[in-house]
């Protein structure tokens, strides 16, 4: 009998403290930049698309919800369409860490809801952004040993030049 | 008030009629509290509020739900009203039937006798308690002996045994 | 004087169905109060005209009976629930002229009748939803609300035996000088006890019990159907409330504001503190509401009678 009446006094008593509801539209709670929301594909430094098409995040998606068809272009890989259904995609962000060019990332963005279920089906092109993303300085092809237009094989940092075979000089 | 206590007659013995044609058992026992409640209407009207208040709360509002709750339990079909009907043979209810209806005409023969003045005055509840406890104090201790009784009663046949399933 | 009655007759419902409707808002809020939370605040000024939204939105619902219920009976009941707490409300006295029966002087028996005859709704609706869940849903209601009104009428003898009356005009004028939650306070708590069981809110919802009995009495129940036993509910407290004051608080009395707004402060508050009943205590089991019922109130509130019989009586001797 008195626990309830000690209940009733401490419930009463809640009256005076702080609410833990956050106003959402008006009141927009902190998101880190490392909240995993939208997914998008970002470009290198260049402008140039970053993604390769390894498949790597498609195999990682627990949902299958990633689909894309390789493509390419003087040396150089290009996913022909990119395509991401996010009416099944749950966020776990494991696309974000397959991926070897930090192309796909996942960005503190929620507000993507749809009436007609379709919608949700984004494309490539709703997929791309113009910047960089979380990794501004980070260009993969300037890293990686592939030549492409502009970059001659063993050109990339911290790499050195091609050996060449026919000579037996060491 | 005359037209509205006819009314509320008028009413009871409708639903009286209807407790006893119904077949859902539930039903009947609906028209029964509605013919309580008539009557409740009829004795407000004639000046005796504190009977019509228990009438309604005793019968109406704890005897009557007791009768559903129990009907409830009971979960009556189909074949039990079919059987009911069986039972209900003109063979069965014209002789009480006749004999109610004699007596329903006495009661109407007798009522022409009564003067017909209205109701002057009201019963209150103190003149009900001072009434009861005065000249009728053995009436109320013998019923509430008999009370005591079937509580006893009840409390020993629901009692529950140690040692028994 | 007719036509003020009559007046009277159609307002005091629609008076009583917006507060009830509103109630629903006030309650939702005052438990967020008491949760940390904001409660709806959406719609209109604070929310107020959430009440409405959602009385909008019932109403469009359809209303569907099932095909396995037994149809008329299954309409009547929500009625019957309306109905009854409505009429009880004729008696409540909001000051000394302003109600439409107060001088009744059986007003406090017929309030009893009519929270009797309140019992039948829920166990109609029980019975006719021809439902596992409903049914014993009605049953615990018919149980409950049988054996609290036990209770709740023995309580209330304490302050008719000190009024000498059972017409509550009579009763609130005999509280001038003394609140009789002061001399009756036995009797406050049991009526207080048997107010939330007869009303089956929380915590003594057990008819209802959510998380046993689906919805327990109106599982079946939809549309504006339910909207009357969810109105009805809150009209029930409401007349609770009412009722406490009128009997225990000393009803429109009060010091220098106007009797309507002492009325309506005390009632006030009492239905802020059934709300907080609510936030704050969880739900017993049955065996546990019987036996706090049969083995705790009912010996309580007859040493309440007796205590008050000879007080009184060594009162009126000395």
């Amino acid at each position: 009998m008195l626990g309830n009446v000690r209940t009733l006094i401490l419930t009463f008593l809640h009256a005076f403290q702080s609410r833990v509801t956050v106003q959402y539209p008006e009141e927009r709670p902190y998101l880190p930049p490392r909240y995993r929301g939208r997914i998008i594909l970002s470009r290198d430094p260049d402008g140039e698309e970053r993604c390769v098409a390894c498949n790597l995040c498609a195999v990682a998606c627990p949902v299958d919800c990633i689909s894309l068809q390789k493509t390419e272009e003087q040396g150089r890989w290009y996913p022909e369409y990119f395509r991401i259904n996010f009416s099944r995609c749950i966020f776990c962000g494991f696309c974000e860490e397959a991926c070897p060019t930090y192309a796909i990332q996942l960005t503190p963005d929620f507000e993507m809801s749809e009436y007609n279920r379709q919608n949700l089906v984004y494309e490539k092109e709703d997929l791309l952004i113009s910047g960089t993303g979380k990794y501004p300085d980070y260009s993969f092809y300037h890293v990686a040993g592939v030549g492409i237009p502009g970059k001659e094989r063993g050109t990339s940092e911290h790499e050195r030049p091609p050996v060449d075979l026919h000579t037996l000089l060491p | 008030m005359h037209i509205l206590a006819l009314t509320s007659a008028c009413i009871s013995i409708l639903g009286a009629f209807m407790v006893i044609t119904r077949r859902v058992a539930v039903h009947a026992v609906l028209y029964l509290v509605v013919t309580l409640l008539a009557l409740a209407c009829v004795l407000a009207l004639l000046g005796a509020p504190f009977a019509a208040a228990l009438e309604v709360i005793i019968y109406a509002g704890a005897i009557m739900v007791l009768f559903v709750f129990v009907i409830m339990m009971l979960n009556l079909g189909k074949p039990d009203r079919d059987r009911e009907t069986e039972w209900l043979r003109p063979r069965a209810w014209v002789g009480p039937a006749a004999l109610a209806s004699i007596l329903g005409m006495e009661l109407l023969f007798g009522l022409r006798t009564l003067s017909g003045t209205g109701i002057t005055f009201q019963i209150t509840p103190r003149e009900v308690g001072l009434s009861l406890f005065g000249p009728y104090v053995l009436m109320v201790e013998l019923a509430s002996f008999l009370l005591l009784t079937g509580l006893v009663t009840a409390f020993h046949i629901g009692r529950h045994w140690p040692g028994e399933h | 004087m007719t036509l003020l009655a009559l007046v009277g007759i159609v307002i005091t419902p629609l008076v009583i169905l917006g507060l009830a409707t509103l109630l629903t808002w006030v309650e939702r809020r005052l438990l967020g109060v008491w949760q940390n939370r904001c409660g709806p605040n959406r719609v209109g000024p604070g929310g107020v005209l959430q009440a409405a939204a959602d009385g909008i939105k019932i109403l469009f619902k359809e209303d569907w009976t099932p095909p396995f219920a037994d149809k008329g009976v299954f309409v009547l009941a929500p009625a019957i629930g309306m109905m009854t707490v409505l009429l009880s409300f004729a008696v409540i006295p909001l000051t000394f002229s302003s109600s439409i029966a107060a001088g009744l002087n059986v007003g406090l028996l017929f309030v009893l009748a009519m929270m009797g005859l309140g019992v039948y709704a829920v166990v109609l609706a029980g019975w006719a939803s021809n439902s596992k869940f409903a049914l014993l849903g009605g049953m615990r209601a018919a149980a409950q609300m049988i054996s609290y009104e036990v209770f709740m009428g023995l309580a209330l003898m304490g302050v008719v035996m000190m009024t000498g009356s059972f017409s509550l005009r009579d009763i609130v004028m005999a509280q001038s000088g003394l609140w009789f939650v002061l001399p009756q306070c036995v009797g406050f708590v049991v009526f207080l006890l048997a107010g939330i069981a007869e009303t089956h809110r929380l915590p003594f919802d057990l008819p209802e019990g959510e998380n046993e009995l689906g919805a327990g009495f109106h599982t079946e129940y939809s549309g504006m159907k339910f909207g009357m036993f969810f109105i009805a509910e809150y009209a029930g407290i409401v007349l609770v409330s009412a009722l406490i004051t009128t009997l225990y608080l000393g009803g429109w009395q009060g010091p220098i504001l106007p009797a309507p707004i002492w009325f309506t402060l005390k009632t006030t508050v009492l239905i802020g503190f059934f709300i907080l009943l609510r936030a704050a205590l969880p739900r017993p089991r049955y065996d546990q509401l019987m036996a706090l019922g049969w083995k705790i109130l009912l010996p309580l509130s007859l040493l309440n009678i007796v205590v008050t019989g000879a007080v009184l009586l060594l009162h009126t001797a000395g």
